[in-house]
């Protein structure tokens, strides 16, 4: 059984078909990644899975659930973690907070105790703490651990918003676009960091992203789509030759 | 200036930041207690006012500076917990039980009208809360056999154990119930933000759709927020009642919702602190500003005269002031001196300029 299971997925904003009878699977420990032209429905199919969308059609399981059972802020419970394209920090709040924000979903405590700061409560937030400081060292965010995310450059909150996602300790991470808008120097650390999550961490990655370069060089398998549907599906250079494929972005680009 | 090297998790998590925070902090609760002994009865009147508004700015702080939901009706809740308090207290409950179930009750009606106001936001949300201010005068004046109705109700001293507590008679023991009412408060709240809880208000505050895919249950979370926000308003409605001896309908206006919410904006919005500077400033104005018509009636050679509205009008200019040039507030402001001063002579210029934020245009809704 795979990971992760779409299975003839449609989803229609009024006249728009954003994702038409999708089906994949994501296998445990692979790096998978969705390409496509702009509009192509990649970020609906995360938002699908996030379950912010409910489907017209079809099913979504996940690790044996049933997705569509699942309120969206189930989701993090049963191990989905993402990142948004468009950062969806806490910019109010300090990186440190917001990675502690994502230890949320093994939440022991009640308010109760809290208010008290009871014990337990003490014992958790050193816990929380320690988890944290370990993606921080991970991620090279120490310089940046009391900044306000709202005084944060472009490159550094990217990195924040992928530890914030490790820190709820998945089983999958969903990355939207992490290269966009990265320099050259950023995207090769973006490039050895999804790496490490998969090899070391052993941690299953669904990755959105346009640069083809970062695609081959850490995806297993590809997904190509246009206008919500599956144009083809393999290895980076199978995908990458597939005429259908070629005619898509070069029509698009036309 | 003061560089933190951090040795231990255990730093961060400390109720204070490090020995000078807490000897600082422990200084200002100690002045509070010495205050009765250096101030006349007058004075301290005046501050157990200030602290009374303290405690209802936080616990609106919590909802609109902490949660993100701006609320209009918080002095609905305020006469909640005053009436609540008060009939508890005629039914012959003590003060030790009946204060804390006031605030009891009162969360309890916040969680419930919490759950039609979930849909709702920003001024959509503020305007709904107002409604409430409104239907509570209502309620009061229907339920005219236990409240009193218009003819309104009077404080009877509070009774503890062996001594009797009523702010005209024993104004001394009256502000220390209030103090410690406050430190309580103040200790629970700073607690709630150190905790899961209170990173959760943060998260529904700044960003829902990240919240939740954190894991974060936003209709749960608002519920809470309203619930403990709601609450703490109620004591300080309690206590409200206390401090004016007499309440009726018209004591809890949607002028007080305003007052209350201007106050926390004024003070910063999202801090502790802001609470206590807004009250400060609530509770001091009146004063201030018959201090200056005196001082404006001398100077033009007539007495003074009486200028119906001046005290909102004021308030609402200090508002727009603080909008427009200070929108973080008396504690962001402060926190602006401070850096000044701890990083002097390397203050940089554009250090707290707001940074343009990059589009966000795709925001999910
Ligand atoms: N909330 C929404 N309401 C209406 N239409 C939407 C909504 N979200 C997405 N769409 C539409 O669905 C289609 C797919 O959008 P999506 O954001 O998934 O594209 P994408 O593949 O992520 O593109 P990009 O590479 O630009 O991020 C687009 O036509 C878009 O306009
Ligand atoms: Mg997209």
């Amino acid at each position: 059984m795979s990971l992760l299971e779409f299975e003839n997925v449609t989803l229609k904003f009024g006249g728009v078909i954003a994702v038409n009878d999708l089906s994949f699977n994501v296998e445990e420990g692979e790096v998978f990644a969705l390409v496509g032209p702009n509009g192509a429905g990649k970020s609906t199919a995360f938002n699908l899975i996030s379950r912010f969308y409910e489907p017209s059609a079809g099913r979504i399981q996940f690790d044996g659930h049933d997705l569509l059972a699942h309120k969206p802020s189930e989701v993090a419970a049963l191990g989905v973690a993402r990142t948004f394209q468009n950062n969806e920090l806490f910019d109010h709040s300090t990186v440190l907070q917001n990675l502690l924000i994502g230890r949320h979903r093994h939440r022991q405590t009640n308010f109760l105790a809290e208010i008290f700061f009871s014990p337990n409560v003490r014992k958790q937030e050193l816990q929380n703490r320690h988890m944290v400081e370990e993606i921080i060292d991970f991620l090279d965010l120490q310089p940046y651990r009391d900044k306000m995310i709202a005084g944060l450059p472009y490159g550094v909150r990217k990195v924040v918003e992928l530890a914030r996602a490790l820190a709820t300790g998945p089983k999958i991470l969903m990355l939207d676009e992490p290269a966009s808008g990265l320099s050259v120097e950023e995207t090769a650390d973006m490039r050895w960091w999804i790496d490490d999550i998969r090899r070391q961490m052993g941690i299953t990655v669904l990755m959105v992203e346009h640069d083809m370069g970062l695609v081959s060089s850490v995806c297993d398998r590809v997904l190509a789509l246009a206008n919500g549907a599956k144009l083809a599906e393999g290895t980076p250079e199978q995908v990458q030759t597939n005429p259908a494929v070629v005619e898509a972005y070069l029509g698009g680009a036309a | 200036m003061r560089v933190h090297f951090k040795t231990s998790y255990e730093q961060d998590i400390r109720f204070f930041e490090d020995r000078w925070t807490l000897f600082l902090y422990a200084s200002l609760v100690i002045l509070a207690f010495a205050l009765p002994y250096l101030i006349d009865d007058f004075y301290l009147g005046e501050m157990t006012n200030v602290l009374i508004w303290a405690v209802a700015g936080l616990g609106l702080m919590l909802l609109t500076g902490h949660t993100g939901q701006a609320s209009l009706g918080h002095a609905a809740f305020l006469a909640m917990g005053c009436y609540a308090y008060h009939i508890l207290v005629k039914y012959g409950v003590t003060f030790i039980i009946a204060f804390p179930l006031a605030g009891i009750i009162t969360g309890g009606l916040g969680m419930i009208i919490a759950i039609p106001a979930l849909r709702l936001r920003g001024i959509y949300l503020a305007i709904a809360t107002m409604a409430m201010s409104i239907l509570v005068d209502d309620i009061i004046v229907l339920t005219a056999p236990w409240s009193g109705g218009v003819s309104g109700m009077f404080s009877d001293p509070l009774n503890l154990y062996w001594i009797q507590i009523d702010r005209w008679g024993t104004p001394v023991a009256f502000y220390y119930v209030v103090l410690i009412v406050i430190v309580l408060v103040t200790i629970g709240y700073a607690n709630i933000l150190r905790s899961p809880t209170g990173r959760s208000f943060v998260a529904v505050r700044d960003s829902e759709v990240s919240a939740q895919a954190m894991g974060v249950d936003i209709a749960r979370t608002k519920m809470l927020s309203f619930a403990l926000s709601c609450g703490v308003t109620g004591l300080a409605g309690a206590l409200m009642g206390m401090f004016s001896g007499v309440f009726n309908n018209e004591t809890f206006s949607v002028v007080i919702s305003v007052q209350l919410l201007m106050m926390i904006v004024i003070g910063g919005l999202g801090s502790i602190h802001g609470a206590f500077f807004g009250a400060i400033v609530i509770g001091f104005l009146p004063q201030f500003l018959s201090i200056s018509k005196g001082w404006v009636g001398d100077m033009i050679g007539g007495s003074a005269v009486a200028i119906p509205g001046l005290e909102f009008g004021v308030f609402g200019m200090i508002l727009i002031a603080f909008i427009l040039f200070e929108p973080a507030g008396i504690y962001g402001r402060w926190i602006k001196i401070r850096t000044w001063l701890e990083l002097f002579p390397f203050y940089r210029k554009g250090m707290f300029k707001r940074q343009k934020s990059f589009l966000k245009t795709e925001r999910l809704q």
